[in-house]
């Protein structure tokens, strides 16, 4: 599904070398985490993967299905099937929920050359799945993430993934800002997609997350290299002794 | 005699010159004599004046009106769908064959060109216009009480069933055209006025209106597309106690364009909301100049006026609110903001606050910006065309100033015109 190689990332900006050659394959029907410290080139990562600018390949590829993702614009990726839940989702003012979702799937539609989504089909299709997330008609009703609380940003990033049903979800730390609760609805949320032809990406600080969607497979990144791999049972060790008898194990 | 103000008067005299004002003008000669008189003392404008500092004022006050190509193009009248009274101008002259007839239940209409003695007229004819020339000096408005050839009269007595549409066609290449229109909304009506087209190459327009107490004015406006015109538009209102104004403004295109808009709320808890979208690529130069004026107890006062400029486009915000003493408990406020799609625009704004009451609450915003990068992203990311997402963000931001427009069908209706325009310059 998604093959990483060698990919070597720096700032635009600043001479800053981030991601040092990362090696990374997700098969479809599998769940990948990655796990790391701060500044390790997580997030960094899935900006990469999903075309946010500010950031220049040096080296290395990454693929979907085996077509070159790097070469690619931020809304060609998407309609090729990659899909990246924020980390922090932008509020964008003016812009009502539900016009901005109808105008992604569509878009996406259009550019793989398929027939686009009545407005009938998708409010049906929204209604129902909104309502498994626990969002109401007026959150829809509102600005893209304008006065959303965090739950309600993350909640409303797993809405979007489930209508654009994508091939490959990367999921920037939404754990983060989440209570307990909201923490499980999320994950049920994401859990509800797992599927044999789509493959996810959680990137995560903490093992919590992934008490509720189980990883299959565990990376550990440290300073832009992923340094050690392994199963579930990676996560609870760095839950249980932290990162650092990893990295002295791998320095 | 400062030399200013000789060259000023000199360019009046020289617009003046050979220009004959209307004769048999009947109830309307005195006022006429008298805005004639005005504008050989006060001169026309210059770009030393103060309010003439961002924009020059000079294709508006040459003698001859320069020439403006027909923007020719296929689409749906403005306000086509909405059930209407219409009266049509081309090239500032009354079409009685494209008008309807101008009559419509609540309310009197009348022809300014129709000298027959219309008393209420003769009472608000230029009266607004001169006052508002204190403090700052309106000159072409001046102008054009002197030198109008036609308008309309409307006194709305009960709400009419619809609203009055004044449709300005522009047909002739070189048009000079000067319009003034008189309205008085009585007590406890209410009016509806939509005004659309470009009108004329160049177009001097002023509009009085007298909103008497308890009575509404609503206005919606969409100044033609036409590339290379120019206008200068003047509108006047006063308002009664417990009375509401709220005007809305539409600009796309046009090589000059200044509005200015003068109220004077002078009866307590009056409600005065103006609003104005622009959008200008290249050659477009649009000016909107404002002055709120509170002289009454507990009125609200609201100015949101946004541009989007690209491609070396200007545009220009003076808005002032000045505050009476006596006028306590005043809310006024001011917001304007430009949008630059490139880094070749510029946005020029002048907010001004004048307040001698002590318990008022007044505030201004201006900013200028780009589009905002991380919402973009975020965006396209989800698989959204960057043209299409840039389109989104720029209605998005237009759109507190469109909801200022009451009436859902024409800011429907407003919403569509600003989705083709940039559908228009997306594809070119």
């Amino acid at each position: 599904m998604l093959e990483i190689k060698g990919l070597k990332v720096k700032l635009e900006e600043e001479d800053k070398q981030i991601l040092k050659g990362v090696d990374l394959k997700v098969e479809a029907g599998k769940v990948h985490a990655i796990m790391g410290p701060n500044g390790s080139g997580k997030s960094t990562l899935s900006y990469v993967l999903s075309g946010k600018s500010g950031y220049e390949v040096t080296g290395g590829s990454a693929t979907l299905e085996g077509d070159d993702l790097l070469d690619m614009e931020p809304e060609e990726r998407a309609a090729a099937g990659l899909f990246l839940a924020f980390q922090y989702p932008v509020e964008i003012p003016g812009v009502g929920n539900m016009t901005f979702l109808r105008t992604a799937v569509n878009s996406q539609r259009k550019a793989r050359g398929e027939e686009e989504m009545s407005a009938t089909d998708f409010l049906k299709e929204i209604r129902a799945k909104a309502k498994d997330l626990k969002i109401n008609a007026e959150m829809l009703k509102r600005p893209v993430n304008v006065g959303f609380s965090g739950g309600e940003k993350k909640r409303n990033e797993v809405l979007q993934m489930a209508m654009l049903a994508p091939k490959m979800c990367v999921l920037d730390e939404t754990d983060s800002g989440l209570d307990v609760d909201a923490m499980k609805l999320v994950a049920e949320g994401v859990n509800a997609l797992r599927d044999e032809g789509r493959g996810f990406l959680v990137i995560t600080h903490y093992q919590r997350l992934l008490d509720h969607i189980k990883p299959d497979v565990v990376h550990i990144m440290a300073n832009g290299r992923i340094v050690k791999t392994g199963g579930p049972e990676l996560a609870i060790e760095v839950e249980n002794n932290g990162y650092a008898d990893i990295l002295a194990e791998v320095a | 005699m400062n030399a200013l103000l000789k060259s000023k008067q000199e360019a009046a005299a020289s617009r003046l010159d050979g220009v004959q004002a209307p004769t048999d003008a009947g109830w309307s000669t005195h006022a006429r004599e008298d805005a004639l008189a005005r504008v050989r003392s006060t001169g026309l404008p210059s770009r030393r004046d103060e309010y003439w500092k961002f924009t020059r004022p000079d294709r508006l006050t040459a003698a001859e009106g320069s020439e403006a190509a027909l923007f020719l193009h296929e689409e749906a009248p403005v306000f086509g769908d909405h059930d209407r009274l219409k009266i049509v101008f081309v090239d500032g002259v009354f079409s009685a064959e494209r008008s309807d007839d101008l009559t419509l239940e609540g309310l009197e209409i009348s022809r300014l060109a129709d000298a027959s003695d219309i008393s209420w007229a003769a009472e608000l004819y230029g009266k607004l216009e001169t006052s508002g020339q204190t403090p700052v000096e309106r000159p072409l408005a001046a102008l054009n009480t002197a030198l109008a050839t036609d308008g309309v009269l409307i006194r709305a007595f009960e709400t009419p069933s619809k609203p009055v549409s004044l449709i300005y066609v522009h047909e002739d290449t070189h048009s000079d055209a000067i319009l003034h229109h008189v309205i008085k909304v009585e007590a406890g009506a209410s009016l509806t006025l939509l005004e659309n087209g470009p009108a004329a190459a160049r177009f001097n327009k002023c509009l009085e209106v007298d909103i008497a107490d308890s009575a509404e004015f609503h206005h919606v406006r969409a100044q033609g597309r036409d590339h290379e015109r120019c206008a200068v538009t003047h509108l006047f209102a006063r308002l009664g106690e417990e009375s509401t104004f709220k005007s809305f403004t539409l600009t796309v295109n046009g090589v000059l364009t200044r509005n200015e808009v003068v109220i004077d709320l002078t009866g307590d808890n009056a409600f005065a909301h103006v609003a104005g979208a622009a959008l200008g690529d290249g050659d477009f130069v649009h000016d909107d100049t404002v002055f709120v004026t509170h002289d009454a107890v507990n009125c609200e006062s609201r100015q949101v006026f946004k541009k989007v400029l690209r491609n070396g486009a200007t545009g220009v915000f003076q808005g002032k609110i000045l505050v009476k003493a006596g006028a306590q408990k005043t809310d006024g406020y001011q917001k304007s903001q430009s949008l630059m799609l490139d880094g070749d625009s510029q946005f020029l704004a002048k907010p001004e606050l004048e307040i001698y009451a002590d318990d008022v609450a007044c505030s201004h915003g201006s900013t200028s910006g780009a589009i905002d990068e991380d919402a973009l992203f975020y965006l396209r990311a989800r698989g959204i065309p960057k043209t299409v997402a840039i389109d989104f963000m720029t209605l998005a931001f237009l759109a507190e100033a469109v909801e200022e427009i009451d009436n859902q069908a024409l800011a429907d209706e407003i919403n569509g015109r600003l989705e083709g325009w940039l559908t228009r310059r997306s594809a070119s």
